[in-house]
């Protein structure tokens, strides 16, 4: 028998029983919507999580002091100052695909008229902002003069331009960092969130020798030179870990450290950190994926049970297509052609309330969407596979009925 | 000779024992003759039915229908020997619901892999045959008993059988109407077909012109009455 003539005798037994094919086929519409759901939200995640990174750059190295021993305690990496500025110039020049730039941390109380706010201050180079390639959304970056003569200039972020001047203009305006008064000469554009949640524009940039000199008020002459972190960008389309490798050597180096000794800096790839970033992004996403095909499994019992008491309403019919010549496959293919028939329209359906919610979601709550011929594709065909798996059970049962019995079934 | 039967034997299984529904049923049948199959319930007559009509098979003996031997036959083989030779008629008609008379009678044809076009003027040459010529496009709770079980004969009629095996035909209708059904029998019967039918009413026996008793699995009496027939 054709799969058309069976098709028909399909659609003609679903209508017959229009509620009961429709509440059977919810659970597969239940099941396929929200499938395209997660995976559209999973996707969406995803996509935000590789656009921070886009955002932060990914071909950034991250090189931090090593960690100290005093006494026999060692403290955690960042409380020695190994790092210094002669490292970072030696960088720039013998690296050439890599730009290094410095950055001192420290934190300051800082006021605004009547305003003020703690934020984190940063002594840094020009090239600080290319390296995390941050534009400024007002005014300019330092110059060398000023960061020659470590002049009281700075940038600051978004989120302090917020706090401490609300909707007057920043630029030109004098406010005091640790009682220093501090021009501010340009306001950095917003950069979000950082994927560990902290407020990245919550921050004034500074020239280095300022901050060292005026605001973190280190005095020892050893530290003269030191930085707190060198943040080293690697040129497009060069391997990170082969300049990650070379930046090591040139620091150990530079450090005259022996072979075999350990590092006294700690270098992160910060490409490997998003890149574990992304797989647990991803991990999440197939997670929701896979909880709501549970939902698509259970549509495939409610198949099932409707088919096993669809099978048995219609023993004598089966009987009588047994005695007027149906072979065992073509009972067979009848209800198993039923099942597939209620999963895939269940699914097409399903589809299309899928992909309407996922718009809605998106619009309601913000959130970004990645809609996917891909994920639509993967979800109809696990609703033809559910039909096919929950449908062969009773399909079978239905073939191997005696046809004497079934005749005489009432 | 169209059906040759030697010893057939069928046993059920109901509980601890067995029961011997077929008892050694030795029975030829011509092409073209008229039997009717009676005896009181549980003598065996529906259980012979059934295995003439390779819906079931014999525990054991020989079954040879148009010189083949289908007591041997695969389930699948069976269907396809249903299909193309044997016509069946039923107590209660089992026509499909909601499905046009035309419909019902194109069934077999279905199953034989018969084209649409050829299909459908197949079937309807068989309903203007039995007279349901304009009910063509009736559903069955639309037709009156008598009028169904002619469809049912359609059906049976659809495909060339070789045989047409009813089983109590007129078990479900009056007797006004059963007298037009045992016309139509005797009718096809007349233009040659080979009708077997089981009935345990003597006015619906008289109209065979051979009638086969049985009792307990046995077949005890094998009359011909040429006399009845007229």
């Amino acid at each position: 028998m054709r799969i058309g003539a069976l098709l028909r005798i399909a659609l003609r037994a679903l209508a017959v029983n229009k509620l009961r094919s429709a509440l059977t086929m919810l659970g597969i519409i239940i099941g396929v919507g929200a499938v395209i759901v997660m995976i559209a939200v999973g996707a969406g995640a995803q996509a935000r999580v590789e656009e921070q990174i886009r955002a932060l750059g990914s071909n950034l190295l991250l090189v931090m002091p090593g960690a100290t021993t005093a006494g026999g305690v060692r403290m955690g990496f960042g409380s020695a100052s190994t790092l210094s500025e002669e490292d970072v110039a030696g960088i720039n020049r013998e690296i050439p695909e890599a730009l290094a730039a410095p950055a001192l941390r420290g934190s300051a109380q800082v006021v605004w008229g009547n305003a003020n706010w703690s934020t984190v201050i940063f002594g840094v180079t020009p090239e600080y902002l290319d390296v995390r390639q941050w534009p400024l959304a007002a005014g300019r970056s330092f110059e060398p003069a000023e960061m020659a003569a470590a002049a009281k200039v700075c940038l600051i972020g978004a989120t302090v331009a917020k706090q401490l001047f609300g909707s007057a203009d920043p630029l030109d305006q004098s406010i005091r960092i640790k009682r220093v008064p501090f021009t501010v000469i340009g306001v950095l554009e917003v950069k979000g969130q950082s994927l560990m949640g902290t407020d990245q524009d919550d921050l004034i940039l500074m020239p280095i020798k300022t901050a060292r000199s005026r605001v973190l008020g280190s005095a020892s002459a050893a530290k003269q030179r030191s930085v707190g972190t060198i943040w080293v960008k690697v040129a497009d389309g060069i391997d990170t870990r082969h300049i990650e490798e070379q930046v090591r050597s040139l620091l150990r180096q530079r450090h005259r450290l022996q072979p075999g000794a350990d590092d006294d800096f700690s270098l992160r790839n910060l490409q490997e950190v998003m890149a574990a970033q992304e797989a647990s992004s991803r991990v999440l996403a197939l997670l929701l994926a896979a909880v709501a095909s549970v939902s698509l499994l259970v549509g495939g019992i409610g198949i099932m049970n409707i088919m096993l008491v669809s099978v048995t309403e219609r023993t004598r019919e089966i009987g009588l297509r047994m005695a007027v010549g149906a072979r065992t496959r073509d009972i067979l293919g009848q209800f198993l052609v039923e099942a597939v028939t209620l999963s895939l329209i269940g699914g097409l359906i399903g589809v299309v309330l899928g992909i309407a919610a996922s718009l809605a979601i998106g619009n309601y709550f913000g959130w970004r969407i990645v809609l996917s011929g891909q994920a639509v594709g993967l979800a109809v065909a696990f609703a033809f596979v559910i039909g096919v798996f929950f449908g062969f059970y009773p399909a079978r049962k239905a073939a191997r009925l005696n046809p004497v019995e079934a005749l005489r079934f009432e | 000779m169209l059906i040759h039967t030697r010893e057939l034997v069928k046993l059920y299984r109901m509980g601890d024992g067995e029961v011997r529904a077929l008892d050694g049923v030795s029975v030829d049948i011509e092409r073209g003759e008229f039997v009717a199959v009676m005896g009181p319930s549980g003598s065996g007559k529906s259980t012979f039915m059934n295995v003439l009509g390779c819906l079931d098979r014999p525990t054991s003996g020989e079954y040879v229908l148009d010189d083949k031997r289908v007591s041997e036959m695969a389930p699948d083989r069976l269907a396809a020997v249903r299909n193309r030779h044997v016509g069946f008629v039923f107590q209660h008609f089992n026509l499909l619901a909601r499905t046009s008379a035309l419909e019902n009678v194109e069934l077999p044809l279905v199953y034989a892999g018969v084209a649409k076009k050829v299909r459908l003027r197949n079937a309807m040459d068989m309903l203007e045959r039995v007279g349901l010529g304009e009910r063509a496009g009736h559903h069955p709770a639309q037709l009156s008993g008598g009028q169904q079980q002619r469809v049912a004969i359609a059906r049976a009629l659809v495909t060339q059988p070789l045989l047409i095996l009813a089983d109590e035909p007129t078990g479900a209708l009056d007797s006004r109407t059963s007298l037009e059904i045992m016309r139509l029998f005797q009718e096809l019967n007349r233009q040659g077909m080979t009708v077997v039918l089981v009935t345990h009413e003597a006015d619906v026996a008289r109209y065979a012109r051979r009638l086969l008793h049985f009792l307990d699995g046995r077949v005890v009496e094998d009359e011909r009455n040429e006399a009845l027939a007229a």
